[in-house]
């Protein structure tokens, strides 16, 4: 095994835990402002993806569907959270679980009422297209270093939102102790409206990012949407910094445990078997990973003890 | 006789009359879709026990209902092929016989729910949720890399299997012994639910601490009444794969984990006939909705929103009125 495939491996890992922390960081905000277990953000995250590809389909920039992606998420998630959402922060678990399930069942069937059974295919645009030559010689393709660039870039940004500006100092002020923020007349209702769609878009944008390496299919957001709940467990709910350390470690976890565990059970075993386990291992190793941590720490990571 | 005890006799004599009109009128098909409502009845009286009665909101119940499906899926299709099981020291084979098959499935998700329980116990809300979710998914992609039993495309069984004394392949003889098994989940989830553990478990559900405080083991109680819970469930996974006469790692899927709890919040949490109720009406919804578009899961969604949104209780609640419980 060589080098050039262990740095490869690495920054797939990196490509892919910096996209689900675009959807960690949403659902971890949620949670922690208004105390809600949102299902249907991976149907955000598909929402995302079809109007980055009809709006890239129609225009041909890519830059525009981008912007088009978080405006349409963002919307559908206002409109979510004033219709539906918004009577759910006061009821139990079960019933926003269920709710939120009810939700991506109509959001699916409608993405395939509206679209059809058949996937869409976004191109990644022609400046960031082929691959480019880092250090040591090793080819990467352009447009997955550009995502993890872009993640980095946006979970910076919100670092500074959160860390820095009024509304971030309300956000941070609405985790703590939501009766005494409106108290001090500040407008929860909209600061709740204004944090789902923030979520929102940050899972549309991942979804368009995404989706230009992935096809784009109804369905597409659920397997995202069950490892971002992964992310933000590992990483203690609420708290966007689990989130992003918990979103590394399942994207390395993920990428490096399929081409690995293979090769490390072929050390002992005959290689056919080897392969079939270490796969199967493979494919089981976050949740594996998640379960460890919850029983080490039954609260993740970075999360505050109950 | 309470409303609800009006709704609930209303249920049981639909789910006799119903399928023996279409014996007599000789509609099978309205037999396999009464005997499909009443396995998800089934699975669903297993998971109302932790879920109403325990209150725990496990999201991955679909583990007992795949593991009791691939109990039988692997069981008889070692049996069809003539394999050994086992053949080392001594010799297991297959078999086509329902009741070991249900013993084998009752106790392997029993054992599941054991090791998943006392691990996921160790949290609470939704982290309770969560963990049980992930155990969901890894029984997911362990079944689809595990090739042996047909990974993703799971396994067929070309004949159903036997009960002694009974032809299974008859419709309606499947149905009845399906009914009887429901029956006797529910007799079992009444006598629980009265007893007094069943008193303690209903008071750590509402205030843990109190019930430590007089000196009894809360937690133990949620433990056992987890195991009961995914043992009927794993039950309800074998028949449910014998009526397919097909199992596949989709009965491990967090959708069917999420369907097994909507029958329960549809019919109404912690009624006694709430998941029979909701799963009656899931696939009566499913079979009609169905035909008349192919995009029935959105009305599916609206209605689970409303009864979510406005009918706390779900069928059962709106038919009978508020519990008498002192919530």
């Amino acid at each position: 095994m060589s080098a050039i495939l262990i740095v490869e491996q690495v920054l797939n890992g990196l490509q892919f835990g910096v996209m689900l922390f675009l959807m960690a960081a949403g659902l971890t905000l949620i949670f922690g402002v208004m105390g809600l277990i949102n299902l249907a953000h991976g149907s955000l995250y598909m929402v995302g993806a079809f109007v980055a590809a009809t709006v890239a389909g129609l225009t041909g920039s890519f830059l525009l569907a981008l912007i088009a992606a978080m405006a349409a998420a963002a919307m559908a998630g206002a409109v979510i959270e004033m219709s539906v959402i918004r009577r759910l922060y006061h009821t139990d678990h079960l019933d926003q679980v269920l709710a939120t399930f009810a939700l991506i069942l109509i959001f699916s069937e409608g993405t395939r009422a509206i679209f059809g059974s058949f996937p869409l295919y976004l191109d990644t645009p022609a400046l960031l297209s082929g691959p480019v030559t880092l250090p040591l010689g090793i080819e990467y393709p352009r447009y997955r270093l550009a995502l993890i660039a872009a993640g980095l870039a946006v979970a910076l940004g919100l670092w500074l939102l959160i860390a820095k500006t009024r509304i971030g100092i309300q956000i941070r002020a609405g985790e703590n102790d939501r009766e005494m923020i409106a108290a001090l007349g500040v407008d929860i209702r909209t600061l709740y409206t204004f944090v789902f769609a923030l979520g929102a878009a940050l899972a549309g944008l991942a979804g368009a990012l995404v989706g230009a390496i992935q096809s784009v299919q109804v369905g597409m957001g659920e397997p995202v949407l069950i490892l971002a709940f992964v992310v933000i467990v590992i990483g203690g709910i609420g708290s966007i910094k689990g989130a992003f350390v918990g979103a590394l470690i399942v994207g390395l976890t993920d990428t490096l445990g399929g081409i690995f565990l293979p090769e490390l059970f072929k050390l002992f075993m005959e290689p056919a078997s080897a392969t079939q386990i270490g796969a199967s291992l493979s494919s089981m190793a976050i949740y594996l990973l998640m379960a460890a941590v919850l029983i080490w720490r039954p609260t993740g990571l970075y999360g505050v003890r109950a | 006789m309470s409303r609800e005890g009006y709704v609930n006799a209303a249920l049981v004599a639909a789910l006799i009359g119903v399928p023996l009109w279409a014996h007599l009128a000789g509609e099978p098909f309205t037999i396999t879709l009464a005997t499909r409502a009443v396995i998800f009845a089934l699975a669903a009286v297993g998971l109302n026990l932790a879920l109403g009665l325990g209150g725990m909101v496990s999201f991955g119940h679909a583990v007992f209902f795949g593991l009791g499906g691939y109990a039988m899926g692997i069981l008889a299709h070692h049996a069809q092929n003539f394999l050994p099981l086992y053949d080392g020291l001594f010799l297991i084979e297959g078999t086509k016989s329902m009741p070991v098959i249900w013993l084998v499935a009752i106790t392997v998700s029993a054992l599941a729910a054991l090791l998943i329980g006392l691990l996921s116990l160790r949290t609470s809300g939704v982290y309770f949720i969560m963990i049980t979710l992930a155990f969901g998914q890894m029984f997911y992609y362990f079944t689809i890399s595990w090739s042996a039993y047909g990974g993703e495309d799971g396994l067929s069984i070309w004949v159903r299997n036997g009960f002694p004394g009974l032809n299974t392949l008859d419709p309606i003889q499947f149905y009845a012994l399906c009914f009887t098994l429901l029956c006797a989940a529910l007799w079992l989830t009444h006598r629980i639910a009265r007893s007094p553990f069943g008193l303690m478990l209903n008071a750590t559900r509402q205030v843990p601490h109190r019930v430590e405080t007089v000196g009894l083991d809360g937690q133990r109680a949620k433990l056992v009444v987890f195991v009961i819970s995914g043992a009927i469930t794993g039950l309800a996974g074998a028949l449910f794969a014998d009526l397919n006469r097909f199992v596949s790692p989709t009965m491990f899927s967090w959708h069917m984990s999420g369907e097994i709890m909507i029958f329960v919040i549809l019919g109404g949490v912690a009624r006694l006939f709430g998941p029979v109720a909701g799963a009656v009406l899931f696939v009566a919804m499913e079979h009609v909705l169905g035909d008349l578009s192919d995009y029935w899961h959105i009305y599916l969604g609206a209605l689970l929103l409303g009864i979510v949104l406005f009918a706390r209780g779900g069928v059962v609640g709106l038919l009978a009125g508020r519990a008498k419980s002192h919530d």
